[in-house]
Order: structure tokens, then sequence, then C-alpha cells
């Protein structure tokens, strides 16, 4: 009887072990590899923005203001005769550096707490369950807008603060749900067997195998996070000026909308992109990762 | 189901409470006092003395928050010490800009979303159903604030199609429908792809299902399957969706209301937190925290009407 001979070269090993390791499951769909390329470009462009223009964001040329698109400025400038391509550029550098370290206050506080009202007593629990309902229960941006104005309007570290606590409630929810089912786990019943301490059951069992939905989650929220930072820039809340953001660049644009609509555009444009980037990512992560919680 | 309503009742009186003393303790955390922020550097001390009496600022915070609570429960809001009207008024002259504007636009988005849903899962994996995976996905990410400004520049600025800003002239039907069409249209197209692709989702999970495949070996003709059996199951979810896109859409048409000059709540609050108008921004948070609570609630009750499941968790 012939025996069929089943080998891989080094090659054809490689390039399996890459298809189904778990990048090469996101990089493997359509959408994982688009929102990839999205996101990448965006990294890069805030990487390298001063290599990409010979503009400088912030020098105003009032001989110029206005001035439509050209091969002088590609997108034209703003009020100011601020080159429009070389704002919206550096743009992408505000909507990473607001959105991530936002969402990471968001993911620590949550953790923290999550796990609290998940493992702690009950009625610290409930507790805090009505904490985070009743922060919920604040519409998103009027929360954000509210807190924002009364502490002074436009300044960075707070803005990246208030954005990272509208997202906290939720999260915790979500660490709180897999904590209650972790805890019911045998291995955290043997933890505690063995004497286990109670912080030493929280950080090396439960938070490990709890926190798995959670970065799905907050990976789905980053463009959420850029939504609300370039909404509170559009209001004149977010990033203090002259710092470019594509949510100051729509606030210019609509204040000249009927005379210089490219502002509206190519602001609106990068918004987009961002936003499609990372939810076309997100959403490839959370099905390879987490299928069961695909719905929508 | 009457213990569910108890509970889900209950749990939404203590969470709109929890709101209400995180929304004292916020304005109480502001810097400065309140009545020189209302009054304005010039105010002389005498004035400034005179506010903080008839604001009751010159109790303990307790004290304060006692009255708050008392006031809110007699359905009184405050004045607006800046023009002596009462803030409710201001609130509930609001109020119907923004009710009207996020009701038309979920009924507009359930309207589109769910035949636009159901013809994706019916016709899974033709062309159609991947051109409405795409057009779906590319509403979604539109932030309704810049679907608003496209609007605007497009049918407003460009073609003049539609008025530009306003929420129509007082007991002018068409001229207020005529302001009502661009807001509604940009906050209603994200939730329009969200709920064709919740509706596609859920329909094909139902597809899968066993009465289903019961019906289908019963001799039931596919669109019955489909619509009488299939899509009335599916439709659970998407109905409690609805509700809590209501309650999502109440706060969060705020840019909208912003961007067109609709003078709804939304409106309102955001410009009296630019004139550090601390009554009306206190209102105004309120109303908007009450409507927010209890659409959610109106959705968990009608998820639980239509799912008994629900009722049980």
């Amino acid at each position: 009887m012939p025996r069929l001979e089943l080998t891989l070269s080094g090659r054809q090993l490689i390039w399996h072990r890459f298809r189904t390791s778990s990048l090469g499951k996101v990089l493997g769909q359509f959408s994982g590899a688009l929102g990839t390329i999205l996101i990448l470009a965006i990294i890069f462009v805030a990487i390298f923005a001063p290599c990409l223009t010979p503009h400088d964001p912030d020098v105003i040329d009032v001989f110029n203001k206005l001035a439509p698109p050209s091969k002088t400025h590609l997108m034209g400038t703003d009020e100011l005769g601020r080159d429009l391509f070389t704002r919206i550029l550096y743009g992408s550098r505000i909507a990473l550096i607001v959105s991530l370290p936002a969402i990471g206050i968001g993911v620590i506080i949550s953790m923290l707490l999550g796990v609290i009202a998940g493992y702690g007593s009950t009625w610290v629990g409930s507790l805090l369950l009505i904490l985070f309902d009743s922060v919920r229960a604040f519409p998103t941006i009027i929360f954000a807008i509210t807190i924002m104005a009364l502490t002074g309007g436009a300044n960075l570290p707070i803005l990246i603060a208030v954005i990272g606590i509208t997202r906290f409630p939720g999260y915790s929810r979500l660490i709180r749900v897999q904590t209650l089912k972790v805890r019911e786990n045998d291995y955290i019943s043997a933890a505690k067997g063995t004497g286990c301490s109670y912080m030493r059951i929280v950080f090396r069992h439960i938070l490990p195998n709890a926190i798995g939905p959670l970065f799905i989650q907050a990976a789905m929220d980053i463009p959420v996070v850029i939504t609300i930072e370039a909404g509170l820039s559009f209001l004149g809340l977010g990033v203090p000026p002259p710092t470019p953001s594509w949510g100051a660049v729509l606030r210019s644009g609509y204040a000249y909308v009927r005379t210089s609509p490219w502002m509206v555009v190519f602001g609106g444009l990068a918004l987009i992109v961002a936003t499609l980037g990372f939810t076309l990512l997100g959403e490839t992560l959370r099905d390879v990762f987490d299928p069961k919680l695909r719905r929508a | 189901m009457f213990t569910f309503l108890i509970r889900r009742l209950g749990i939404t009186v203590i969470t709109v409470m929890g709101s209400m003393i995180i929304l004292f303790t916020l304005i109480q955390l502001i810097p400065g006092d309140m009545a020189t922020t209302l009054l304005g550097p010039r105010a002389t001390p005498e004035l400034v003395e005179s506010l903080r009496i008839r604001m009751g600022l010159d109790k303990p915070v307790i004290v304060q928050l006692g009255h708050f609570f008392y006031n809110l429960l007699r359905g009184d809001l405050g004045t607006d010490v800046l023009n002596h009207l009462p803030v409710s008024m201001l609130v509930f002259h609001a109020l119907p800009y923004t009710v009207v504007l996020a009701l038309s636009s979920i009924i507009i988005a359930g309207l589109l979303g769910v035949p636009l849903g159901t013809y994706a899962a019916s016709h899974r994996n033709s062309l159609l159903d991947k051109i409405t995976g795409i057009v779906s996905i590319s509403m979604i990410t539109t932030p309704p604030f810049l679907a608003g400004l496209f609007a605007l520049l497009i049918f407003s600025v460009q073609l003049n199609w539609f008025p530009t800003i306003g929420g129509g002239e007082a007991g002018d039907f068409l001229d207020q429908l005529a302001h009502l069409i661009l807001p509604v249209a940009s906050l209603a197209l994200g939730w329009v792809g969200y709920i064709a692709r919740l509706t596609r989702s859920t329909l094909l999970e139902e597809l899968n299902a066993d009465y289903i495949r019961t019906a289908r070996a019963k001799g039931l003709s596919e669109r019955v399957v489909l619509y009488k059996h299939a899509l009335r199951e599916a439709l659970i979810p998407v109905i409690a969706v609805v509700g809590i896109g209501f309650g999502n859409l109440l706060g969060g048409a705020v840019l909208t209301e912003i961007i067109f000059h609709r003078p709804g709540l939304g409106y309102l609050i955001f410009n009296a937190v630019k004139s550090r108008n601390f009554p009306v921004l206190q209102g105004g948070l309120v109303i908007a925290v009450f409507l927010y609570s209890l659409a959610n609630l109106l959705a968990d009750l009608s998820h639980g009407f239509t799912d008994p499941r629900i009722r049980l968790e």
C-alpha cells in the first residue's frame, strides 16, 4: 500500500503557522486587513508628519487665509492661513494621544472597580453597581461638555481624564460580569484552599482570566473616543488652540462652511478614515477572539 | 412580569438618585464661588451675598442637597437668575424639539434598517448583501455630527434644498418639518446601519433554529417562514436596541442641535455651560438624565414583555 507523505517545507510551515495564528486570522479577513492598513497609515502619518509636509501646522499666513486647495497647499488653508494638509497630518497625533490614554484610564479604573464589584462583598458590589449605572445615566457627550466647560475649557490632560471617566462604567460592568463567571471556577476554590491571599486570587487568578473581553471592548471603543474628542474640539472644549486636531479643523470649517467648504470635507474625511480603520479592526478582533460577543 | 416591573423601576429610581447626587457634587466641585461666577467680576460684594442667599448657597452642603431633592420632587428645577425665568419653563420649551428629533430619527432608522437587514439576511452572500454590509459599516462609522456637517454643506449650502439653521416657525408645521429633515437624517444614518446589521445577524441566527426547520418541513412558504416566524423572533433584540437608541439620541443629539441651531435640550445645556448659568445647566442635566433613564427603563420593560427569559435574569 502506498504511503501518503504529508510533510511541509520550512517556508510552508512558517506560512501555515502564521495563517493559523491570531494575527494571521485577523489579517486573513478583508475587514481586519483593511482596518490594520488604515491604522498603520494613521500611526505612520502621526510619527512622520514633519517629514511629510514642508509647512508648520501653527504658522499663520494672513495673506493666504482661506486659500482653496492648490499645489502649494494641497488641502487649502484655514482662516489664519495655516496649511490644512499639515494640520490634518498633525491632527492624527492628537487623535492617538487622546484616545489611547483615555481608554487606558477607563481600563485601569474598571479593572479595579469591576473586580471589586464582582468579587467583593455583596453590598460593596451593589453600591458600585449603582455608581456605574449612575454615571452611565449621564449622556456621554453632555457629561464631557459639562465637565470640560466647568473645569476651565480646552485642556489636554483634563480632556483625556474626562473621556476616560465616561468609559469606565461600561468597562467595569463587563469586568464584573466576567469576574462573577470566573469566581465560580474550581481553580479559584483551589487557590482559596491552598491559602492564597485575597489580593493574590484577584490579581493572579481572576483578573488575567476576566480581562480578555475588556480588551476587545476597549479596542472597539477607540473610534468612539476619537469621535468624542473631535466633538469636544469642534465645540472648542477639546484640545487648546493652536494645537492641530481634526475637531478644531471642523470647527473652523463650520464657521466658514459657505465660503471655504474644503475644511469640513478634508477634516471630515480624516475622521472617517480613523473611525473606519479602528472599527474594522476592532470588529475583526472581536470575531476572532470572542465570536460569542458578535451581535451586530 | 409584575416583580420584574417593580425591580426594574426600583433600580431606575436608585440610579436616577445616584446620578442626581453625582450632579450635585459636580456643581459643588466647580472652582470658584457660583454666585461670583454668575454675576461676573464687576459685581459688588453685597450683590454677590444677596444672590448667594437667594440661591441658598449660604447653607451647609447637606442642607443644599436636601433642598435640591425636595425641589425636584415638587417639580421645581429652580430659577434662571440671569433671566428671572423658571428653569422648568426653559427646559420644557426646549424639550419638544429634542424629543421630536430623537423619536423621528429612531423611527426612520427602524423603518429603513429592518427591511435592509431582512433583505440582506434573506439574500445571504449575494452582491446586495455585501453592498448592504459595506453601506452599513460606512453609516455606523460616520459620526452623527459629521454627517450633520456634510448634510449642511451639501443640501443647505450647495444645493439650497433645506433651511440651514433653527427649529422652524412656531405653528408652521411645514416649516418645522423642513427644519427637521437634515438633523433627523444625520442622526438616523448611523442607527440605520446599526439596526440593519443587528437585524441581519439575529435573523440569520433565527433562520438556523430548529423551529424554522420544522416550519419549512411542514411545507410553509419561504415568505411565511421569514416574515411570520423568523423575523418576529429576530425583532426582539432590535426592539430593545431601538429603545436604548432613543435614550441615546435624547442626550447624543447635542452636537447635531448645535450644528443646526435647533433650540432643543442639548442646545440649552450647551449655552448654559458656556454662560456658566448653573441653575439652567443643573435643570437641563436633571431632565436629560431622567429622560435617558426613562427611555432605558421602557426599553428594558418592552424587552421583558416580548422575551419572557429576560424577566428571570
